[in-house]
């Protein structure tokens, strides 16, 4: 399965056409993916609460978006959850690559990884861990619960889900 | 004059546009001044009224000002080279430039001692940049929106504000009818 391909695919087909990131290397290839489709405005950003405001922006232009990001992003970004997104109730996808857990080579990225799911939960927002490629079956339905309940909500995607991070 | 002052001024210029005002008194003074539908009041989050504004212009086609302050813009710089680099012609991004945090206490800001955010908008890429005085804002605003040309507008004026309640419209009764005014 191609699972960047196949995660584009689901952004597509649930409507999402304004998506902004963040690199990581986990998410090369979704990111090129996405640049590469024409029914979806890709817009980089420099930093995830920069994005979110483009997001929110984008949502109320009457555009689904999404936001693809590092799970780094999340200390970067509760302000902007707390009081953009929950407050003013915007749904808001965040596909995030989640550094720091299984097959993880660089040892400082598990600091924010075991922050990760607490500050997520702090937060109420729905969380979800793709940790094999079978779990990617979910993002369709997890996209749709998004655009339900205006809500943000989180995929965390880890190295195992994407086949390893690099060499190891 | 002070921002209250220039918003006061061009009001009627703002109100047949969408507006994505800045966080604090900005947003109270504006709210004061002249509530519309077409006004999107931002109640937290500094910083990111121009991110907001350009997401918004780059997913519709009508006009999109965003108010923003010195020290907003100063806090999230990276939206100069995002929106140099994601050209809306639909959009202004309006920096009521007084040189200080005035939701905060007045604080100065480097606005007022060395640095030009003109300079770092033309350094980031984006092409129409302008520098007005804040007596000649009206004229420059309405010269901005009938361009049809992207535009960062720098307004240079005295730092204060105007006594004004704040708001206490529940967001997302302001977020509603809003998203109404930009389909309608």
């Amino acid at each position: 399965m191609d699972i960047d391909k196949k995660i584009t695919d689901d952004l597509v087909a649930n409507d999402i056409s304004f998506v902004t990131t963040v690199p990581c290397k986990q998410l090369a290839g979704v990111i090129e993916e996405i640049d590469n489709r024409d029914d979806i405005f890709h817009i980089p950003s420099n930093k995830e609460d920069e994005g979110m405001g483009l997001c929110a922006g984008a949502w109320m232009g009457g555009k689904r978006p999404a936001i693809i990001m590092q799970n780094t992003a999340i200390g970067v970004t509760i302000n902007t959850l707390a009081t953009l997104i929950q407050y003013y109730r915007m749904p808001l996808p965040m596909l995030i690559s989640y550094r720091g857990e299984l097959r993880e080579p660089v040892a400082c990225q598990v600091e924010m990884a075991v922050h990760t799911k607490a500050l997520l939960a702090q937060l109420n927002i729905p969380t979800y861990h793709f940790h094999h490629q079978k779990d990617v079956e979910e993002l369709d339905m997890i996209l749709k619960y998004t655009f339900m309940c205006n809500k943000p909500v989180a995929i965390l995607t880890d190295a195992n889900f994407w086949g390893g991070y690099g060499d190891q | 004059m002070i921002r209250s002052e220039i918003l006061k001024e061009i009001a009627p210029i703002l109100r047949d546009q969408l507006v994505a005002c800045n966080i604090g008194i900005p947003s109270q003074e504006l709210h004061a001044i002249d509530d519309q539908p077409t006004n999107f009041y931002m109640l937290g989050t500094m910083g990111l009224a121009s991110s907001i504004g350009l997401g918004l212009a780059l997913a519709q086609d009508k006009t999109v000002i965003s108010i923003d302050g010195d020290g907003s813009v100063l806090t999230n710089l990276c939206t100069l080279p995002t929106i140099a680099n994601n050209v809306a012609d639909n959009y202004i991004l309006m920096i009521i430039d007084n040189g200080s945090y005035g939701s905060t206490g007045d604080q100065p800001t480097y606005t007022g001692k060395k640095t030009s955010l003109a300079g770092m908008a033309r350094a980031a890429g984006c092409e129409n940049v302008v520098e007005v005085m804040d007596v000649d804002t009206g004229p420059a605003l309405e010269k901005a929106i009938a361009e049809r040309k992207m535009t960062v507008m720098v307004v240079k004026c005295d730092s204060g504000n105007a006594k004004m309640p704040v708001i206490t419209m529940d967001p997302v009764v302001i977020k509603d009818r809003f998203m109404k005014a930009v389909s309608a």
